[in-house]
């Protein structure tokens, strides 16, 4: 009975089950506002400890969560969940004391000021201590890891980036290295850099909202939640030898094989479109891919500017709304290309492999 | 009681301490402005802003990391050698040898909660709203702390001189070669020709810039042991100073208007 419900949730499991997944979790939680309450807090928390009791009676589970370093990633899907609640919790209670005519909490103390001494050294003290007592407790009962001396003669069959750069690992099967090496990583930091200069509205500073922020809450919990917290979590504990994906009480087969039959924009169009094959000129036989991915960067700015987003590129000025429709756009590409490899077996849209430049 | 209360007398005490007991609002100002440390801090903040539930205190707690891993690290600096002769060793000479030895311990995990305590912060400044004008150099300032924090725990993972340091770094390094018009495999790289000679070529390309070498050795593991003991934190001290002090200069730690 556990056992095939276990082989059912591993048959179901896939990159592409879980982002569809987690992207509905994350819009129907916060079309209700409902989920954002203390209850719902206890609800999820009983179910996915739940769930996690459950697993870790898995042998195949055990091994891979148990491991020293992987504990950090456990707490921070915890940590992360937990303050996306409170985050929430703060928010929609903040919209409905503005609704009804009441002040914000942050504007309910009687005391409008306080003493540094003693009112915040005393939390940064206590703060300081409970972190103390953590870490001291954390590195006695858990010993760091250490393995075999480094060899470069031999190649282990799995080999990960530290932890926080899986993300980006995960985008390399999507993306060349180039791509998810070198520009996403550039152009999220970047793009974090520039969100001040986007958003400039000091209306909702210093305070938890969700009405007055909307658009840029989602946003930010889409890219950070989902685009980084959430491959951070598949690559580490779904992503077996040679970046295989596995279920999560599947053991980690270093022989595992899995076919992959990818196929190029160009070779859609040219072969099994047209049927005449690819042109010799690379120009020519990219021609598609080029004008789609121009397009791409060109044609929604153009169009939202008139349309859904005319009110963002009249407050902002054309270089502000282009800059954030690049970033935007930027960011949508990684699920879309996801989603074209999933879908379609599509590899490149851009395939130039003379100049190592592939899209 | 009595007998600290001559101790308060004494002018060894009074050299130190120039103000009475912070129980009145004189000596509670004095206690903030006279420390060195805590004049970080105005004398008053929004009752509000200190909250624990508006900050998770987890800007602070980011800070009090960075200063647990500088002294677990220069702890570790007395028995470490970056060579790829004695790294490895001195690292299981440090596990077992040193007798309820947890320095490697405080320091990995350390590490790990920083990297953690530096999202959950930047998460609140945003679902906040706290990055908004003024504070908008402010947050540029956290995002680079934040690259900052990233390549110090990757410096860091190579330290070690275990299999999972080496191949984790080589696999990060990888990428570097696909660096545009920079790294061997980067796309528009070929281009850059004179007659036959490749200007960009695994001898003097990004990662070999990175790696100090064609491949993850021993010149690899000396670079990375600078840049995670000295260069970076060195680095990051200054942006840190001028975040804090930004955070003063720029209205205080954030509140509604």
């Amino acid at each position: 009975m556990i056992d095939s419900l276990k082989e059912l949730i591993n048959s179901i499991s896939s990159p592409s089950f879980f982002l569809t997944l987690s992207i509905i979790l994350l819009g129907v939680s916060l079309y209700f506002k409902q989920f954002w309450t203390r209850r719902s807090l206890g609800i999820a928390a009983a179910i996915s400890g739940g769930l996690f009791l459950f697993s870790v009676t898995d042998e195949n589970f055990r091994e891979i969560v148990a491991k020293p370093d992987n504990l950090p990633i456990i707490a921070l899907l915890f940590l992360v969940g937990f303050f996306t609640w409170l985050s929430l919790h703060l928010a929609f209670d903040n919209d409905r004391r503005k609704a009804a005519g009441e002040p914000i909490l942050e504007k309910q103390e009687t005391l409008p000021k306080t003493f540094v001494w003693p009112d915040l050294v005393y939390i940064e003290f206590i703060a300081l201590i409970v972190c103390t007592v953590v870490l001291i407790v954390w590195s006695v009962l858990l010993k760091a890891p250490i393995e075999e001396p480094a060899n470069p003669a031999d190649s282990p069959p799995s080999t990960k980036a530290p932890w926080y750069f899986l993300g980006l690992q995960e985008m390399l099967v999507y993306f060349d290295p180039w791509i998810a090496g070198v520009v996403i990583p550039s152009i999220i930091v970047l793009g974090l850099m520039a969100i001040p200069y986007i958003d400039r509205d000091v209306k909702g500073s210093g305070y938890y909202s969700f009405r007055e922020r909307r658009p840029q809450i989602l946003v930010f919990l889409f890219g950070f939640s989902i685009l980084w917290v959430f491959l951070i979590i598949l690559g580490t504990f779904f992503r077996g030898p040679n970046w295989n994906f596995f279920g999560p009480y599947e053991f980690w087969d270093v022989h595992k094989v899995v076919l992959m039959n990818n196929v190029n924009l160009s070779e859609f169009i040219w072969v099994r479109g047209m049927g005449i094959g690819l042109p010799r000129n690379w120009l020519v036989r990219e021609i598609f891919g080029i004008v789609l991915l121009l397009g791409y960067f060109a044609v929604p700015p153009y169009l939202l500017a008139r349309g859904w987003f005319r009110s963002y590129y009249e407050k902002l000025g054309i270089n502000r709304y282009l800059l954030m429709m690049f970033l935007l756009l930027s960011m949508l590409a990684l699920p879309i290309k996801m989603y074209l490899l999933w879908i379609f077996n599509l590899k490149y849209i851009v395939s130039i492999p003379e100049y190592f430049f592939n899209i | 009681m009595k007998k600290l209360f001559t101790v308060k007398n004494t002018q060894i005490w009074k050299s130190i301490f120039r103000h009475g007991p912070p129980e009145d609002r004189r000596n509670r100002s004095l206690a903030v402005l006279a420390n060195v440390f805590l004049h970080l801090h105005p004398v008053k903040v929004r009752s509000s802003s200190i909250r624990l539930r508006y900050t998770w205190c987890m800007g602070g707690l980011t800070f009090f990391l960075f200063l647990v891993l500088t002294v677990t690290g220069i702890l570790l600096m007395f028995y470490y050698r970056p060579t790829v002769e004695y790294a490895y060793g001195d690292i299981i000479d440090l596990r077992e040898q040193v007798p309820l030895g947890a320095m490697r311990e405080i320091h990995r995990w350390g590490a790990h909660a920083m990297v953690i305590s530096v999202w959950l912060h930047m998460f609140r400044v945003f679902m906040t709203g706290s990055y908004k004008p003024p504070r908008e150099f402010n947050w540029v300032v956290g995002v680079l702390l934040l690259v900052l924090t990233l390549l110090l725990s990757f410096t860091g993972y190579l330290l070690p001189w275990d299999q999972l340091a080496m191949w984790a770094v080589t696999v990060g390094s990888n990428m570097a070669r696909a660096t545009p018009l920079m790294g061997t495999e980067g796309p528009g790289t070929a281009l850059l020709v004179l007659g036959d000679v490749k200007l960009v070529h695994a001898g003097n390309d990004a990662r070999f810039f990175l790696l100090a070498g064609r491949f993850v050795g021993a010149a690899t593991l000396l670079r990375f042991y600078v840049l995670h003991c000295i260069a970076i934190p060195f680095v990051a001290s200054i942006l840190m100073a001028v975040h804090f002090w930004r955070i003063r200069k720029d209205g205080g730690i954030s509140g509604p208007l």
